[in-house]
């Protein structure tokens, strides 16, 4: 609607598209570049044609890998949003302790990627670390560096610590939205406090819900530095995701061309997720088209 | 002058304004008049050169602006809604489009206080516009328009979200103070008697079409075809068709004599309009047409009463003065009178309105 | 349906009001029928809205008492008053049906299901809502919306009473006299109890039949739309029914003459000696112009033609008065004007004051 018809707008983009271009379509046409061919080093380069792409579908180290990281994103979700959701309803609307509040959980997603594996390795460890030590000392058997339900474990519960403030300011936001008519008129109406979450806030909180969905999705699912710093990929290849993999490949071996096609497919599976995801969530609720043009 | 030359806006397959022409005076106050979605807004936003006609021209004192981007164009706008930067004093958002023309700080200082003096605003001055009523929020916005100096005023329903009363007072002050400034005034609304309380020019609007322009209570008095007369009557008038036949005119509720500088009229099928406050509930003077019919609802507007009447597929509303109870089902009589009687021909286009004056 | 009795009920949002001037809600004394329908009316900030949420539970008034029918409800939560709300916005639930939504505040009463089907299709038939009963209520009008959050209300046939607060505010205007007439139509054949918050004076009169106006926290006068218009209890009440409202022009009264200026008109009564400030009030309906004859000279600083009548803003001895002229009608050059003395009514310290005896032959 806003329209003005100015051609000095063009001005005002072109330092934008400069960027993307350098960061980001220049790399993935170097990476696309690198997927069709081989290389020995020194620049020479043999075209591969697909062959990457065949080997790595059907390498069952991608495989394994791309399990691990679908089953981790599925935790993380099933944990991480109802958790979020319930925080965020049990956090006061209003008076003094709604700053507090959100300080409090902002805290967690202040601290960088690195900096969280680093705690919580140390945090973790039998002999220095508060909880590691603890729980020897209480007679549990836990040692992440070597129990691969300890390695996961502790994975899990960082990124939970890391990353459920960000559902529950999003979902915490959705329902201050809400307008104080709508529990009122559930009040008067006799609604349990079921039926005010079940047919007002998570209705209401259907939009940003989306978002927390999408975003904790992708976060998750291309998770590297938490593990990395953590367990570097161990015990065995238990914890090795498709980042560390990809990686392993890239710089450990030098494999590029394969490394080249895994980060495409990586990159396209979490496209075709968050497509389907976004689609699927966006109509729940909604009417069928020919129920809306009557 | 502003001048509309055939301008149509078209928005996919749908237009929004077709082949408008205006023209309007320097010093004008001009009334664009419609229902909602009838292109009121859309219009204004052509003219403030927020949007671009898909065809025609815009022209300023003879010069086309179509070309000149919005913020080049000396316009002010205020809209339905109350917009103000809320952190702000009065005194700063009245200023504010001085500060933007870097106007030097006496020159601010007697323009806002002239400004505040004539929206009644100078108490209030020092206030954030967060602590005043909603009158006063909108008075801050008029005065902001105000002291831009503007060649060309928009005004969008500017007192829709007002309480009535307020809307009363506010009606009598505008067209006073549009006076003043000389600047081209244009101001929209759904309510033909906002229009009427304004007075100056009215084009009245309907799906972005212009049907009339002129004074104001010309277009009333007789506007030109069945749509005019229409927009411009609240409650909308009441329409009747008639064959005329000889010295009568036929309804199927009986007939009524033609009126005599009508007899001349060629016979055939008409449609009558006739203004809720000319449909009687006591039988007037003269011949008239009876029509006993059923009372489907009752208004009370505070002076004066509407009554809803149907009869068959005739449906019409009754206005008449003080607070009167009539019970919802009742049959009532109610008579026409045809000296009061607006007659379109087939074309819907006016062949006679009542004279004014006749009593 | 329930007769509420407010009980010299007042309230202040301060913990310790102090004078008059800080009761948003000046004490209230009085019995509101059972099946009445009743109307708030006055500008915002008023305190309508304060008397409402002491109505509905919202709030807690800080001095007096509430009863349904007799029974102290002054503390109780909403939702054991037994009272349908409607709000400004439409308060739906946007993902279920309209028979979902309607079916809602009975299921959470476990009331039996035949019973349910029976009583929500009656009123969706009540309602006109029959075509889309089975869509989901969130792509609906608004008008439709806020009938659906009536329709909730309705259903319940315990309900004490009906509130509605400001119920047409986002409602198209063409579609606000269907709904309004709706809501009289419903009135007339359930007979709840319905209290009506508003700022409007023609979705007030038309709905009530009394009309309660507030006025800076005070109610300044409860009565029929007749009663308001013709006898306004107060300068305020004479000035925000009818547009334009009533003329109040400051005058001395001996008996049934009241003096203007160097004018002295004749009034329907003989009144006592009055104190304080003394006005008249006359509707400008009531106030005739003629060019000749006997009348007060005015002089005319506007005219407004609307078509069905003129407003003329006139003067007399530095006091403001309009005058309505019908149809047709034109304005003399020197104006003298006549007030209908029937219809002059007399306010000391803007309070009505009626004659001690009828003068005769008025």
């Amino acid at each position: 609607m806003e329209k003005t018809y100015n051609n000095k707008a063009w001005l005002l983009v072109i330092p934008v598209f400069l960027l993307v271009a350098i960061s980001a379509i220049i790399p993935i046409m170097t990476v696309i570049n690198y997927s069709f061919q081989d290389t020995f080093g020194k620049n020479v380069f043999f075209w591969a044609g697909t062959e990457w792409f065949i080997d790595v579908l059907r390498s069952e180290r991608f495989h394994d890998a791309l399990g691990r990281n679908l089953l981790f994103s599925f935790i993380i979700l099933c944990i991480e949003i109802p958790l979020g959701i319930a925080i965020a309803l049990s956090m006061p609307k209003k008076g003094p302790w709604v700053p507090v509040c959100l300080v409090l959980m902002a805290l967690p997603l202040l601290i960088p990627w690195n900096v969280v594996g680093t705690i919580w390795q140390i945090f973790g460890r039998g002999d220095i670390g508060l909880l590691g030590y603890t729980m020897s000392a209480i007679g549990i058997d836990y040692n992440y560096t070597n129990n691969v339900f300890d390695a996961w474990a502790t994975i899990i519960i960082m990124d939970v610590w890391h990353w459920t403030s960000l559902v529950v300011l999003l979902c915490y936001a959705g329902l201050v939205s809400i307008p104080e008519a709508y529990y009122q008129a559930a009040r008067i109406d006799g609604a349990s406090k079921w039926s005010v979450f079940r047919f007002i806030q998570l209705p209401k909180m259907q939009g940003v819900l989306i978002i927390a969905f999408l975003l904790r999705f992708m976060d998750s699912f291309m998770i590297y530095t938490e593990p990395f710093v953590l367990t570097g990929g161990g015990p065995g290849n238990s914890t090795t995701f498709l980042s560390i993999d990809l990686v392993k490949q890239a710089i450990g071996q030098f494999d590029l061309g394969p490394a080249a096609a895994m980060s495409l497919i990586y990159q396209l599976i979490v496209l075709l997720v968050c497509y389907v995801f976004f689609t699927v969530m966006s109509n729940v609720g909604t009417d069928k088209p020919e129920e809306v043009e009557e | 002058m502003l001048e509309l030359r055939n301008v149509s806006k078209k928005v996919g397959n749908a237009f929004h304004i077709k082949d408008v022409s205006l023209k309007l005076e320097k010093g004008s106050l001009n009334v664009l008049l419609g229902p909602t979605l009838s292109g009121k807004t859309s219009l204004m936003r052509l003219m403030a050169g927020l949007d671009r006609p898909t065809e025609g021209d815009i022209l300023m004192n003879g010069g086309s602006v179509l070309k000149t981007p919005v913020q080049k164009r000396n316009v002010a706008m205020v809209y339905q809604q109350f917009i103000n930067y809320p952190a702000f004093t009065v005194y700063e958002n009245i200023a504010s489009p001085l500060r933007v023309a870097r106007v030097d700080d006496q020159s601010i200082d007697m323009k806002v206080r002239e400004a505040a003096k004539l929206m009644k605003l100078t108490p209030y001055l020092d206030r954030t516009v967060l602590n005043l009523s909603g009158g006063q929020q909108q008075r801050t916005a008029l005065a902001r328009a105000l002291v831009k100096g503007a060649e060309l005023v928009l005004l969008d329903e500017p007192l829709a979200n007002l309480d009535y009363k307020l809307r009363e007072e506010l009606r009598i002050e505008l067209p006073r103070i549009f006076a003043e400034t000389g600047a081209i005034f244009v101001y929209a609304t759904t309510e033909p008697q906002e229009a009427l309380l304004l007075g100056g020019d009215t084009a009245t609007l309907h799906e972005g079409q212009v049907s009339q322009f002129g004074p104001t209570i010309d277009v009333h008095n007789s506007p030109a075809n069945l749509v005019t007369a229409q927009t411009f009557s609240d409650p909308p008038m009441n329409i009747i068709s008639t064959r005329k036949q000889g010295a009568e005119f036929v309804f199927s509720q009986g007939a009524t004599p033609c009126p005599e500088g009508l007899i001349g009229l060629a016979d055939g099928n008409y449609s009558i309009g006739v203004r809720p406050h000319h449909v009687m509930l006591k039988k007037p003077a003269g011949k008239t047409l009876k029509v006993e019919a059923t009372v489907s609802t009752t208004e009370i507007a505070g002076s004066e009463t509407f009554v809803h009447v149907s009869e068959d597929d005739l449906k019409m509303v009754v206005l008449t003065h003080g607070v009167h109870r009539v019970e919802i089902g009742d049959k009532i009589p109610v008579y026409l009178d045809p000296t009061k009687f607006f007659i379109f021909d087939g074309q819907d286009a006016l062949v006679s309105a009542p004279t004014v004056g006749a009593a | 349906m329930a007769q509420i009795t407010l009980d010299k009920l007042a309230h202040s949002y301060l913990p310790h009001p102090k004078t008059d001037a800080d009761f948003a809600l000046k004490q209230i004394d009085h019995v509101w029928d059972d099946g009445g329908a009743y109307a708030l009316l006055g500008p915002s900030g008023c305190g309508k809205t304060t008397l409402l949420n002491i109505i509905s539970g919202l709030l807690v008034p800080s001095k007096g008492k509430i009863l349904f029918d007799g029974r102290d409800i002054t503390t109780f939560q909403p939702e054991q008053r037994n009272i349908a709300q409607v709000f400004q916005f439409p308060v739906i639930y946007d993902t279920m049906t309209v028979r979902q939504n309607l079916e809602f505040p009975l299921k959470n009463r476990n009331v039996p299901s035949d019973e349910i089907s029976k009583r929500v299709n009656e009123m969706i038939d009540i309602l006109d809502l029959g075509d889309k009963a089975n869509r989901k209520a969130r792509g609906l009008t608004a008008d439709e919306k806020q009938k659906i959050s009536l329709g909730r209300g309705l259903v319940r046939y315990d309900v004490n009473a009906i509130l509605f607060d400001e119920p047409l505010t986002v409602i198209d205007p063409h579609m606000k006299w269907q709904l309004r007439t709706k809501l009289k139509d419903l009135h007339r054949q359930l007979g709840h109890t319905m209290i009506y918050v508003t700022h409007d004076q023609t979705e007030a009169l038309t709905f009530a039949d009394k009309v309660v106006v507030m006025y800076e926290g005070e109610v300044v006068q409860i009565g029929t739309p007749e009663e308001l218009f013709d006898e306004p209890q107060h300068t305020f009440v004479g000035y925000f029914i009818g547009s334009p409202g009533m003329n109040i022009i400051p005058a001395s009264v001996t008996g049934a003459t009241a003096q203007l200026g160097t004018h002295s008109v004749k009034l329907k009564g003989a009144y006592a000696k009055l104190e304080g400030k003394t006005e008249i009030g006359i509707r400008p309906e009531f106030v005739t112009m003629k060019s000749s004859g006997k009348g007060l000279p005015a002089t005319v600083t506007g005219v407004e033609d609307i078509g069905r009548f003129k407003i003329v803003r006139a003067n007399i001895e530095g006091n403001d008065l309009n005058v309505v002229l019908n149809e047709g009608e034109s304005v003399p050059a020197d104006p003298l004007l006549s007030f209908d003395s029937a219809r002059i009514n007399i306010y000391q310290n803007d309070h009505l004051v009626r004659p001690q005896s009828t003068a005769k032959g008025a």
